[in-house]
Protein backbone atom coordinates (compact mmCIF):
# COMPACT_ATOMS: atom_id res chain seq x y z
CA UNK A 1 0.00 0.00 0.00
CA UNK A 2 1.18 3.26 -1.06
CA UNK A 3 1.98 5.85 1.23
CA UNK A 4 1.56 9.55 1.43
CA UNK A 5 5.07 11.44 1.67
CA UNK A 6 5.64 15.39 1.89
CA UNK A 7 8.27 16.96 -0.27
CA UNK A 8 11.67 17.81 1.75
CA UNK A 9 13.29 20.42 0.06
CA UNK A 10 16.68 19.60 2.41
CA UNK A 11 16.99 16.40 1.87
CA UNK A 12 16.21 16.37 -1.97
CA UNK A 13 18.85 19.18 -2.06
CA UNK A 14 21.76 16.61 0.69
CA UNK A 15 20.42 14.00 -1.63
CA UNK A 16 21.94 15.90 -4.97
CA UNK A 17 25.13 16.68 -2.99
CA UNK A 18 25.53 13.10 -2.23
CA UNK A 19 24.98 12.11 -5.91
CA UNK A 20 27.42 14.87 -7.03
CA UNK A 21 29.76 13.70 -4.40
CA UNK A 22 29.92 10.39 -5.55
CA UNK A 23 30.50 11.11 -9.43
CA UNK A 24 33.22 12.81 -8.03
CA UNK A 25 34.33 9.65 -6.06
CA UNK A 26 33.97 7.82 -9.53
CA UNK A 27 36.31 10.65 -11.22
CA UNK A 28 38.64 10.22 -8.34
CA UNK A 29 39.08 6.41 -8.76
CA UNK A 30 39.20 6.53 -12.66
CA UNK A 31 42.26 8.46 -11.76
CA UNK A 32 43.98 6.61 -9.12
CA UNK A 33 43.37 3.30 -11.90
CA UNK A 34 44.35 6.00 -15.05
CA UNK A 35 47.53 7.48 -13.15
CA UNK A 36 48.71 3.88 -11.94
CA UNK A 37 48.70 4.43 -8.52
CA UNK A 38 46.49 1.85 -7.30
CA UNK A 39 49.36 0.36 -5.52
CA UNK A 40 51.47 3.92 -4.46
CA UNK A 41 49.98 3.71 -0.63
CA UNK A 42 50.47 -0.42 0.03
CA UNK A 43 48.52 -0.59 3.33
CA UNK A 44 45.13 0.16 4.20
CA UNK A 45 42.99 1.49 5.91
CA UNK A 46 45.99 3.54 7.27
CA UNK A 47 48.24 5.38 4.37
CA UNK A 48 52.18 4.83 5.11
CA UNK A 49 50.85 3.95 8.71
CA UNK A 50 49.33 7.87 9.26
CA UNK A 51 45.65 9.96 8.61
CA UNK A 52 47.45 11.62 6.34
CA UNK A 53 50.69 11.17 4.53
CA UNK A 54 52.58 13.45 2.33
CA UNK A 55 50.57 14.05 -0.53
CA UNK A 56 52.81 13.75 -2.83
CA UNK A 57 53.10 11.76 -6.87
CA UNK A 58 50.61 8.80 -7.06
CA UNK A 59 49.48 9.17 -2.96
CA UNK A 60 48.02 12.14 -4.09
CA UNK A 61 45.64 10.45 -6.24
CA UNK A 62 45.31 7.10 -4.18
CA UNK A 63 45.08 8.88 -0.76
CA UNK A 64 42.65 11.82 -2.32
CA UNK A 65 40.68 9.29 -3.53
CA UNK A 66 39.75 7.45 0.13
CA UNK A 67 39.40 10.54 1.64
CA UNK A 68 36.88 11.28 -0.65
CA UNK A 69 35.13 7.86 -0.06
CA UNK A 70 35.02 9.04 3.45
CA UNK A 71 33.39 11.64 2.79
CA UNK A 72 30.72 9.99 0.73
CA UNK A 73 30.44 7.09 3.50
CA UNK A 74 29.77 10.12 6.13
CA UNK A 75 27.24 11.63 3.72
CA UNK A 76 25.66 8.27 3.15
CA UNK A 77 25.05 7.33 6.87
CA UNK A 78 23.62 11.18 7.33
CA UNK A 79 21.37 10.54 4.13
CA UNK A 80 20.17 7.53 6.03
CA UNK A 81 19.65 9.19 9.33
CA UNK A 82 17.95 12.29 7.21
CA UNK A 83 15.50 9.85 5.76
CA UNK A 84 14.81 7.60 8.40
CA UNK A 85 13.72 10.91 10.33
CA UNK A 86 11.24 12.34 7.67
CA UNK A 87 10.21 10.06 4.76
CA UNK A 88 7.57 7.50 6.08
CA UNK A 89 8.04 5.46 2.50
CA UNK A 90 8.92 1.70 3.67
CA UNK A 91 11.17 1.14 0.51
CA UNK A 92 12.80 4.48 0.70
CA UNK A 93 14.35 3.43 3.95
CA UNK A 94 15.35 0.40 2.46
CA UNK A 95 17.04 1.99 -0.40
CA UNK A 96 18.69 3.99 2.07
CA UNK A 97 20.03 1.16 4.28
CA UNK A 98 21.14 -0.54 0.55
CA UNK A 99 23.04 2.71 -0.25
CA UNK A 100 24.76 2.66 3.15
CA UNK A 101 25.77 -1.33 2.35
CA UNK A 102 26.85 -0.63 -0.77
CA UNK A 103 29.19 2.28 0.16
CA UNK A 104 30.44 -0.25 3.32
CA UNK A 105 31.14 -3.16 0.95
CA UNK A 106 32.75 -0.48 -1.59
CA UNK A 107 35.31 0.53 0.68
CA UNK A 108 36.22 -2.89 2.32
CA UNK A 109 36.37 -4.04 -1.43
CA UNK A 110 38.97 -1.05 -2.28
CA UNK A 111 40.87 -1.74 0.53
CA UNK A 112 41.18 -5.75 0.51
CA UNK A 113 42.23 -4.82 -3.58
CA UNK A 114 45.13 -2.99 -2.32
CA UNK A 115 45.89 -5.67 0.05
CA UNK A 116 46.09 -8.44 -2.23
CA UNK A 117 47.82 -6.51 -4.83
CA UNK A 118 44.71 -5.02 -7.22
CA UNK A 119 43.21 -9.01 -8.03
CA UNK A 120 41.03 -8.13 -11.11
CA UNK A 121 38.05 -9.71 -10.06
CA UNK A 122 38.22 -7.47 -6.86
CA UNK A 123 39.10 -4.07 -8.69
CA UNK A 124 36.35 -4.95 -11.27
CA UNK A 125 33.93 -5.57 -8.74
CA UNK A 126 35.37 -2.14 -6.92
CA UNK A 127 34.66 -0.05 -10.08
CA UNK A 128 31.56 -1.97 -11.22
CA UNK A 129 29.69 -1.43 -7.75
CA UNK A 130 30.83 2.35 -7.65
CA UNK A 131 28.86 2.74 -10.61
CA UNK A 132 25.61 1.06 -9.43
CA UNK A 133 26.19 3.11 -6.04
CA UNK A 134 26.17 6.24 -8.38
CA UNK A 135 23.10 5.17 -9.54
CA UNK A 136 21.81 4.34 -6.15
CA UNK A 137 22.09 8.06 -4.54
CA UNK A 138 20.91 9.21 -8.20
CA UNK A 139 17.69 7.35 -7.57
CA UNK A 140 17.58 8.31 -3.57
CA UNK A 141 17.74 12.51 -5.63
CA UNK A 142 14.57 11.73 -7.82
CA UNK A 143 12.80 9.64 -5.16
CA UNK A 144 13.07 12.86 -2.91
CA UNK A 145 12.08 15.45 -5.18
CA UNK A 146 9.60 17.55 -5.66
CA UNK A 147 8.16 16.19 -9.62
CA UNK A 148 8.43 12.44 -8.05
CA UNK A 149 6.02 13.00 -5.12
CA UNK A 150 3.73 15.07 -7.04
CA UNK A 151 2.96 12.20 -8.68
CA UNK A 152 3.05 10.49 -12.13
CA UNK A 153 1.53 11.51 -15.68
CA UNK A 154 0.12 8.20 -16.94
CA UNK A 155 -0.22 7.36 -19.89
CA UNK A 156 -0.97 3.77 -21.49
CA UNK A 157 1.20 1.08 -22.59
CA UNK A 158 0.60 0.69 -26.44
CA UNK A 159 0.37 -2.77 -26.94
CA UNK A 160 2.32 -2.51 -30.51
CA UNK A 161 5.14 -0.72 -29.02
CA UNK A 162 5.86 -1.99 -25.52
CA UNK A 163 8.29 -0.67 -23.68
CA UNK A 164 8.33 -1.56 -19.87
CA UNK A 165 10.72 -4.69 -20.33
CA UNK A 166 12.52 -3.71 -22.84
CA UNK A 167 13.49 -0.75 -20.50
CA UNK A 168 15.32 -2.83 -18.43
CA UNK A 169 17.17 -4.11 -21.24
CA UNK A 170 19.52 -0.63 -20.95
CA UNK A 171 20.58 -0.95 -17.64
CA UNK A 172 21.35 -4.58 -18.17
CA UNK A 173 23.14 -4.52 -21.14
CA UNK A 174 24.79 -1.09 -19.93
CA UNK A 175 26.06 -2.66 -16.55
CA UNK A 176 27.76 -5.77 -18.39
CA UNK A 177 29.01 -3.45 -21.07
CA UNK A 178 30.72 -1.21 -17.28
CA UNK A 179 32.14 -4.68 -16.14
CA UNK A 180 33.67 -5.36 -19.25
CA UNK A 181 35.23 -1.89 -19.27
CA UNK A 182 36.21 -2.10 -16.11
CA UNK A 183 37.65 -6.18 -16.58
CA UNK A 184 39.40 -4.28 -19.54
CA UNK A 185 40.87 -1.57 -17.54
CA UNK A 186 42.45 -4.23 -15.04
CA UNK A 187 43.83 -6.24 -17.72
CA UNK A 188 41.94 -9.62 -17.18
CA UNK A 189 40.74 -9.10 -20.69
CA UNK A 190 41.64 -7.24 -23.75
CA UNK A 191 39.90 -4.14 -25.01
CA UNK A 192 38.21 -6.02 -27.76
CA UNK A 193 35.54 -7.20 -25.57
CA UNK A 194 34.69 -4.12 -25.07
CA UNK A 195 35.04 -2.08 -27.92
CA UNK A 196 32.48 -5.00 -29.36
CA UNK A 197 30.53 -4.52 -27.10
CA UNK A 198 29.81 -0.56 -27.74
CA UNK A 199 27.37 -1.06 -30.82
CA UNK A 200 25.55 -3.09 -29.31
CA UNK A 201 24.96 -1.40 -25.82
CA UNK A 202 24.00 1.66 -28.04
CA UNK A 203 21.61 -0.41 -30.67
CA UNK A 204 19.71 -1.00 -27.46
CA UNK A 205 20.23 2.17 -25.75
CA UNK A 206 19.06 3.80 -29.59
CA UNK A 207 16.38 1.35 -29.85
CA UNK A 208 14.76 2.10 -26.74
CA UNK A 209 14.80 5.67 -26.53
CA UNK A 210 13.87 5.92 -29.65
CA UNK A 211 10.78 3.88 -29.14
CA UNK A 212 10.00 6.39 -25.96
CA UNK A 213 10.24 9.61 -28.66
CA UNK A 214 8.44 7.88 -31.41
CA UNK A 215 5.26 6.40 -29.24
CA UNK A 216 5.23 7.96 -25.57
CA UNK A 217 6.87 11.52 -26.23
CA UNK A 218 3.68 13.04 -25.21
CA UNK A 219 4.79 12.13 -21.19
CA UNK A 220 7.52 14.84 -20.41
CA UNK A 221 9.11 13.24 -18.12
CA UNK A 222 9.76 9.79 -20.23
CA UNK A 223 10.58 12.05 -23.62
CA UNK A 224 13.19 13.83 -21.33
CA UNK A 225 15.20 11.10 -19.51
CA UNK A 226 15.14 9.56 -23.57
CA UNK A 227 16.39 12.23 -24.81
CA UNK A 228 18.87 12.60 -21.43
CA UNK A 229 20.17 9.09 -22.55
CA UNK A 230 20.68 9.55 -25.55
CA UNK A 231 22.91 12.42 -25.16
CA UNK A 232 24.69 10.82 -22.10
CA UNK A 233 25.59 7.68 -24.27
CA UNK A 234 26.62 9.46 -27.83
CA UNK A 235 29.08 11.54 -25.22
CA UNK A 236 29.86 8.00 -24.07
CA UNK A 237 30.85 6.57 -27.09
CA UNK A 238 32.74 9.85 -28.34
CA UNK A 239 34.77 9.72 -25.11
CA UNK A 240 35.23 5.76 -25.84
CA UNK A 241 36.82 6.26 -29.12
CA UNK A 242 39.04 9.14 -27.72
CA UNK A 243 40.22 6.78 -24.77
CA UNK A 244 41.53 4.06 -26.96
CA UNK A 245 43.03 6.26 -29.78
CA UNK A 246 45.01 8.34 -26.97
CA UNK A 247 46.15 4.87 -25.10
CA UNK A 248 46.95 3.66 -28.63
CA UNK A 249 48.74 6.74 -29.30
CA UNK A 250 51.46 6.96 -25.76
CA UNK A 251 51.78 3.31 -25.85
CA UNK A 252 54.94 3.16 -25.55
CA UNK A 253 54.85 6.26 -22.84
CA UNK A 254 57.41 6.06 -19.84
CA UNK A 255 53.95 7.24 -17.65
CA UNK A 256 50.28 7.64 -18.36
CA UNK A 257 49.91 10.73 -20.55
CA UNK A 258 47.18 13.63 -19.76
CA UNK A 259 45.44 13.30 -22.51
CA UNK A 260 44.86 9.79 -21.94
CA UNK A 261 43.90 10.20 -18.43
CA UNK A 262 41.33 12.62 -19.30
CA UNK A 263 39.82 10.96 -21.68
CA UNK A 264 39.51 7.73 -20.01
CA UNK A 265 38.11 9.13 -16.46
CA UNK A 266 35.41 11.26 -18.08
CA UNK A 267 34.87 7.98 -19.81
CA UNK A 268 34.47 6.61 -16.98
CA UNK A 269 32.45 9.04 -15.34
CA UNK A 270 29.90 9.59 -18.33
CA UNK A 271 29.45 5.74 -17.96
CA UNK A 272 28.33 5.80 -14.61
CA UNK A 273 26.39 8.83 -15.93
CA UNK A 274 25.42 6.29 -18.43
CA UNK A 275 24.19 3.79 -16.11
CA UNK A 276 22.22 6.12 -14.00
CA UNK A 277 20.16 7.79 -16.93
CA UNK A 278 19.01 3.86 -18.23
CA UNK A 279 18.29 3.33 -14.81
CA UNK A 280 16.58 6.57 -14.40
CA UNK A 281 14.26 6.22 -17.40
CA UNK A 282 13.45 2.57 -16.78
CA UNK A 283 11.81 3.91 -13.06
CA UNK A 284 10.00 6.38 -14.75
CA UNK A 285 8.79 4.04 -17.48
CA UNK A 286 7.38 2.06 -14.83
CA UNK A 287 5.82 4.90 -12.94
CA UNK A 288 4.53 6.33 -15.53
CA UNK A 289 2.91 3.31 -17.99
CA UNK A 290 -0.04 2.39 -16.86
CA UNK A 291 -2.42 -0.81 -19.05
CA UNK A 292 -2.02 -2.23 -22.05
CA UNK A 293 -4.55 -0.67 -24.72
CA UNK A 294 -4.02 -1.53 -28.36
CA UNK A 295 -4.50 1.98 -30.23
CA UNK A 296 -6.40 2.29 -33.64
CA UNK A 297 -4.02 2.02 -36.37
CA UNK A 298 -4.70 4.68 -39.60
CA UNK A 299 -5.19 2.15 -42.58
CA UNK A 300 -4.82 2.78 -46.14
CA UNK A 301 -8.62 3.05 -46.73
CA UNK A 302 -8.82 5.37 -43.75
CA UNK A 303 -5.93 7.57 -45.07
CA UNK A 304 -7.95 7.68 -49.02
CA UNK A 305 -11.34 8.83 -47.13
CA UNK B 1 2.27 7.82 -3.42
CA UNK B 2 3.46 4.92 -5.70
CA UNK B 3 6.76 2.74 -5.20
CA UNK B 4 9.07 2.63 -7.81
CA UNK B 5 8.68 -0.80 -8.31
CA UNK B 6 5.53 -2.78 -6.56
CA UNK B 7 7.10 -5.74 -6.68
CA UNK B 8 10.53 -4.90 -4.55
CA UNK B 9 12.63 -5.55 -8.01
CA UNK B 10 14.79 -2.49 -7.00
CA UNK B 11 15.53 -3.63 -3.62
CA UNK B 12 16.26 -7.50 -4.91
CA UNK B 13 18.56 -5.83 -7.52
CA UNK B 14 20.43 -3.57 -4.68
CA UNK B 15 20.78 -6.47 -2.44
CA UNK B 16 22.30 -8.99 -5.15
CA UNK B 17 24.85 -5.86 -6.58
CA UNK B 18 25.85 -6.19 -2.54
CA UNK B 19 26.34 -9.82 -2.16
CA UNK B 20 28.22 -10.80 -5.47
CA UNK B 21 31.23 -9.29 -4.71
CA UNK B 22 31.27 -10.26 -1.43
CA UNK B 23 30.96 -13.95 -2.52
CA UNK B 24 33.57 -13.32 -5.45
CA UNK B 25 36.00 -12.89 -2.35
CA UNK B 26 35.21 -15.52 -0.23
CA UNK B 27 35.51 -17.55 -3.23
CA UNK B 28 38.91 -16.32 -3.67
CA UNK B 29 40.63 -16.62 -0.10
CA UNK B 30 39.65 -20.21 0.05
CA UNK B 31 41.45 -20.82 -3.37
CA UNK B 32 45.01 -20.76 -4.37
CA UNK B 33 47.03 -18.04 -6.10
CA UNK B 34 47.27 -18.87 -9.95
CA UNK B 35 51.16 -19.64 -9.99
CA UNK B 36 52.50 -20.63 -6.50
CA UNK B 37 56.14 -20.40 -5.97
CA UNK B 38 57.89 -23.75 -6.85
CA UNK B 39 58.75 -25.44 -4.22
CA UNK B 40 62.81 -26.68 -3.73
CA UNK B 41 63.27 -30.13 -4.58
CA UNK B 42 66.13 -32.28 -3.05
CA UNK B 43 68.64 -31.75 -5.78
CA UNK B 44 72.38 -32.16 -5.06
CA UNK B 45 75.21 -29.09 -4.44
CA UNK B 46 75.96 -28.37 -7.55
CA UNK B 47 79.77 -28.59 -8.29
CA UNK B 48 82.38 -27.18 -10.99
CA UNK B 49 86.08 -28.34 -11.42
CA UNK B 50 87.96 -25.23 -12.03
CA UNK B 51 89.75 -27.13 -13.92
CA UNK B 52 87.29 -27.92 -16.90
CA UNK B 53 85.21 -24.50 -16.44
CA UNK B 54 85.49 -21.89 -19.69
CA UNK B 55 84.07 -19.00 -20.14
CA UNK B 56 80.94 -17.98 -22.05
CA UNK B 57 81.06 -14.46 -24.16
CA UNK B 58 79.49 -12.27 -26.26
CA UNK B 59 77.28 -9.09 -27.23
CA UNK B 60 74.28 -8.03 -28.07
CA UNK B 61 73.66 -6.03 -31.13
CA UNK B 62 71.03 -3.67 -32.68
CA UNK B 63 70.27 -3.20 -36.53
CA UNK B 64 67.46 -1.33 -37.38
CA UNK B 65 65.67 2.07 -36.71
CA UNK B 66 66.39 2.99 -33.43
CA UNK B 67 63.32 4.02 -31.33
CA UNK B 68 63.28 7.87 -29.70
CA UNK B 69 62.94 7.13 -25.87
CA UNK B 70 60.59 10.12 -24.63
CA UNK B 71 61.53 12.58 -21.61
CA UNK B 72 60.30 11.65 -18.73
CA UNK B 73 58.02 14.11 -17.12
CA UNK B 74 58.75 14.55 -13.33
CA UNK B 75 56.74 17.88 -12.49
CA UNK B 76 53.88 15.27 -10.97
CA UNK B 77 56.91 15.46 -8.03
CA UNK B 78 59.21 18.39 -7.58
CA UNK B 79 61.92 16.82 -5.28
CA UNK B 80 62.41 13.97 -8.19
CA UNK B 81 62.66 17.14 -10.67
CA UNK B 82 65.20 18.75 -8.89
CA UNK B 83 67.59 16.36 -8.61
CA UNK B 84 68.15 16.34 -11.96
CA UNK B 85 69.81 19.01 -14.17
CA UNK B 86 68.94 17.78 -17.63
CA UNK B 87 65.94 15.87 -18.75
CA UNK B 88 65.58 12.03 -18.42
CA UNK B 89 64.62 9.91 -20.99
CA UNK B 90 63.40 6.61 -20.42
CA UNK B 91 65.70 3.32 -20.23
CA UNK B 92 63.14 1.07 -22.30
CA UNK B 93 65.62 0.90 -24.86
CA UNK B 94 69.51 1.91 -24.95
CA UNK B 95 71.67 1.61 -27.87
CA UNK B 96 75.88 2.28 -26.90
CA UNK B 97 77.66 3.81 -29.41
CA UNK B 98 79.27 0.21 -30.39
CA UNK B 99 75.64 -0.49 -31.75
CA UNK B 100 74.89 -2.68 -28.94
CA UNK B 101 72.29 -2.92 -26.76
CA UNK B 102 72.36 -2.20 -22.72
CA UNK B 103 70.35 -3.36 -20.19
CA UNK B 104 69.65 -6.62 -21.86
CA UNK B 105 69.71 -10.09 -19.24
CA UNK B 106 71.83 -12.66 -20.33
CA UNK B 107 71.68 -16.15 -19.26
CA UNK B 108 72.05 -19.83 -19.38
CA UNK B 109 68.54 -21.14 -19.57
CA UNK B 110 69.69 -25.04 -20.01
CA UNK B 111 72.18 -27.81 -20.43
CA UNK B 112 73.13 -27.03 -16.88
CA UNK B 113 73.07 -30.97 -14.80
CA UNK B 114 70.19 -30.83 -12.13
CA UNK B 115 72.02 -29.05 -8.98
CA UNK B 116 71.78 -26.51 -6.05
CA UNK B 117 73.95 -23.63 -6.49
CA UNK B 118 74.29 -21.82 -3.47
CA UNK B 119 73.41 -18.35 -3.44
CA UNK B 120 76.05 -15.56 -2.90
CA UNK B 121 75.64 -13.99 1.19
CA UNK B 122 76.29 -10.44 -0.57
CA UNK B 123 72.77 -8.84 -1.28
CA UNK B 124 72.16 -7.72 -4.58
CA UNK B 125 71.43 -3.44 -4.66
CA UNK B 126 68.56 -1.74 -5.81
CA UNK B 127 68.89 1.87 -4.98
CA UNK B 128 66.20 4.46 -5.73
CA UNK B 129 68.15 8.03 -6.52
CA UNK B 130 66.45 10.80 -8.18
CA UNK B 131 63.18 8.47 -8.52
CA UNK B 132 65.05 6.30 -10.85
CA UNK B 133 65.62 2.33 -10.38
CA UNK B 134 69.35 2.20 -11.02
CA UNK B 135 70.62 -0.38 -11.49
CA UNK B 136 67.74 -0.67 -14.70
CA UNK B 137 68.25 -4.44 -14.88
CA UNK B 138 68.93 -6.54 -11.80
CA UNK B 139 69.95 -10.11 -11.98
CA UNK B 140 70.26 -11.66 -8.61
CA UNK B 141 70.27 -16.00 -8.29
CA UNK B 142 67.46 -17.61 -6.04
CA UNK B 143 67.35 -17.24 -2.77
CA UNK B 144 70.07 -14.48 -2.59
CA UNK B 145 69.37 -11.17 -0.72
CA UNK B 146 67.69 -7.99 -2.72
CA UNK B 147 68.60 -5.07 -0.80
CA UNK B 148 66.10 -2.35 -1.72
CA UNK B 149 67.20 1.46 -1.00
CA UNK B 150 65.93 4.57 -1.02
CA UNK B 151 68.21 7.86 -1.43
CA UNK B 152 65.51 9.87 -2.16
CA UNK B 153 63.52 12.35 -0.02
CA UNK B 154 60.33 11.00 -1.02
CA UNK B 155 57.73 7.98 -0.27
CA UNK B 156 58.44 5.21 -2.55
CA UNK B 157 56.38 2.00 -2.61
CA UNK B 158 58.37 -0.91 -4.49
CA UNK B 159 56.24 -3.15 -6.26
CA UNK B 160 57.65 -6.86 -7.26
CA UNK B 161 55.35 -7.28 -10.20
CA UNK B 162 56.71 -11.55 -10.26
CA UNK B 163 53.93 -14.17 -11.90
CA UNK B 164 56.14 -17.42 -10.25
CA UNK B 165 57.36 -15.90 -7.07
CA UNK B 166 54.77 -14.21 -4.92
CA UNK B 167 54.35 -10.79 -5.76
CA UNK B 168 54.57 -8.16 -2.84
CA UNK B 169 54.41 -4.25 -2.22
CA UNK B 170 56.32 -2.70 -0.10
CA UNK B 171 56.44 1.20 1.15
CA UNK B 172 59.67 2.68 1.51
CA UNK B 173 59.65 6.13 3.21
CA UNK B 174 62.70 8.96 2.91
CA UNK B 175 65.70 7.58 3.95
CA UNK B 176 64.61 4.68 5.38
CA UNK B 177 66.28 1.38 6.70
CA UNK B 178 66.89 -0.51 3.53
CA UNK B 179 64.44 -3.28 2.66
CA UNK B 180 65.47 -7.01 2.07
CA UNK B 181 63.66 -9.42 -0.15
CA UNK B 182 64.32 -12.76 -1.77
CA UNK B 183 63.20 -14.63 -4.51
CA UNK B 184 62.58 -18.51 -4.10
CA UNK B 185 62.26 -19.54 -7.77
CA UNK B 186 63.64 -19.27 -10.86
CA UNK B 187 61.91 -16.22 -13.07
CA UNK B 188 63.44 -14.27 -15.84
CA UNK B 189 62.32 -11.01 -16.34
CA UNK B 190 59.74 -9.43 -13.92
CA UNK B 191 59.04 -5.76 -13.45
CA UNK B 192 59.64 -3.57 -10.35
CA UNK B 193 57.84 -0.64 -10.36
CA UNK B 194 56.82 1.95 -8.28
CA UNK B 195 53.28 3.55 -8.69
CA UNK B 196 53.64 6.63 -6.42
CA UNK B 197 56.10 7.74 -9.91
CA UNK B 198 54.64 5.32 -12.46
CA UNK B 199 58.07 6.11 -14.51
CA UNK B 200 59.70 4.39 -12.22
CA UNK B 201 60.46 0.70 -13.54
CA UNK B 202 63.04 -2.18 -13.34
CA UNK B 203 63.44 -5.26 -14.34
CA UNK B 204 64.64 -8.43 -12.37
CA UNK B 205 66.22 -11.69 -13.86
CA UNK B 206 65.84 -14.29 -10.79
CA UNK B 207 68.22 -17.12 -12.02
CA UNK B 208 68.80 -20.64 -10.08
CA UNK B 209 72.29 -20.41 -11.12
CA UNK B 210 75.16 -17.66 -11.44
CA UNK B 211 75.60 -17.57 -14.83
CA UNK B 212 73.75 -14.88 -16.01
CA UNK B 213 74.85 -10.96 -16.90
CA UNK B 214 73.33 -7.57 -17.51
CA UNK B 215 74.64 -5.90 -20.46
CA UNK B 216 76.65 -2.97 -19.72
CA UNK B 217 78.09 0.59 -21.66
CA UNK B 218 79.60 -2.35 -24.53
CA UNK B 219 77.11 -4.33 -24.58
CA UNK B 220 79.41 -7.35 -23.99
CA UNK B 221 78.42 -10.28 -21.02
CA UNK B 222 80.58 -12.84 -20.25
CA UNK B 223 79.76 -15.37 -18.00
CA UNK B 224 82.83 -17.31 -16.06
CA UNK B 225 83.48 -20.56 -14.17
CA UNK B 226 80.94 -23.04 -16.79
CA UNK B 227 81.62 -26.03 -16.87
CA UNK B 228 81.99 -27.88 -19.84
CA UNK B 229 78.79 -28.65 -21.88
CA UNK B 230 75.94 -28.24 -24.37
CA UNK B 231 73.95 -24.76 -23.13
CA UNK B 232 71.13 -23.12 -24.32
CA UNK B 233 72.21 -18.89 -23.64
CA UNK B 234 68.58 -16.70 -23.92
CA UNK B 235 69.06 -12.84 -23.98
CA UNK B 236 66.14 -10.91 -22.56
CA UNK B 237 65.42 -7.02 -23.28
CA UNK B 238 62.25 -5.80 -21.90
CA UNK B 239 61.30 -4.00 -25.38
CA UNK B 240 62.78 -6.43 -27.79
CA UNK B 241 61.42 -9.94 -25.91
CA UNK B 242 63.60 -12.80 -26.20
CA UNK B 243 66.30 -14.59 -28.52
CA UNK B 244 68.35 -17.64 -28.32
CA UNK B 245 71.35 -19.44 -29.56
CA UNK B 246 72.42 -22.89 -28.84
CA UNK B 247 76.71 -23.41 -28.14
CA UNK B 248 78.66 -26.11 -26.65
CA UNK B 249 81.51 -25.01 -24.47
CA UNK B 250 84.59 -27.74 -24.30
CA UNK B 251 86.95 -28.43 -21.37
CA UNK B 252 88.59 -25.35 -20.06
CA UNK B 253 87.59 -23.34 -23.11
CA UNK B 254 86.14 -20.11 -24.52
CA UNK B 255 83.34 -19.85 -26.51
CA UNK B 256 81.68 -16.42 -28.27
CA UNK B 257 77.74 -16.02 -29.03
CA UNK B 258 76.29 -12.82 -30.55
CA UNK B 259 72.49 -11.94 -30.27
CA UNK B 260 71.17 -9.91 -32.79
CA UNK B 261 68.04 -7.26 -32.65
CA UNK B 262 66.45 -5.63 -35.38
CA UNK B 263 63.36 -3.81 -36.07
Amino acid sequence: MAVENTYHRGLHRWSILLAFCTLLLVVAGGLVTSRDAGLSVPDWPLSYGKLMPKMEGGILYEHGHRMIATTVGLFTIVSLVWIFRVDRRKWMRTLAISALMAVIVQGVLGGITVLLLLPWWISSSHATLAQLFFSTTVTIALFTSRGWLAGPSMIPEDSENPIRGLSLAAPICILCQLFLGAAARHKAIGSIYHICGAPFVTGVVLWVSMRILLHYARNPELRTAAVVLITITLTQVFLGVGAFMTRIAYADAPQPMPLMVTFTVLHVAVGALTLAASIVMAILVRRNLGARVTFPRLTADAVSA
Amino acid sequence: MPAPCKNGVLKQALTIASIIPLVLLLADCGGSTPQQAQTSVALPEAHVDQATAGTISGRVLFQGSVPVMPVIDMSSNPSCERQHSAPVKAQTFVLNKNGTLRNAFVWIKDGLPAARWTPPAEPVKLTQSGCIYEPHVVGIMVNQPLEILNDDPVNHNVHAESQVNPAWNISEPPKDEPKFRKFAAAEVLFPMTCSVHPWMRSFIGVSPHPFFAVTGDDGSFTLRGVPPGTYTIEVVQEKLGKKEGKLTLASGGNSTIDFLYGS
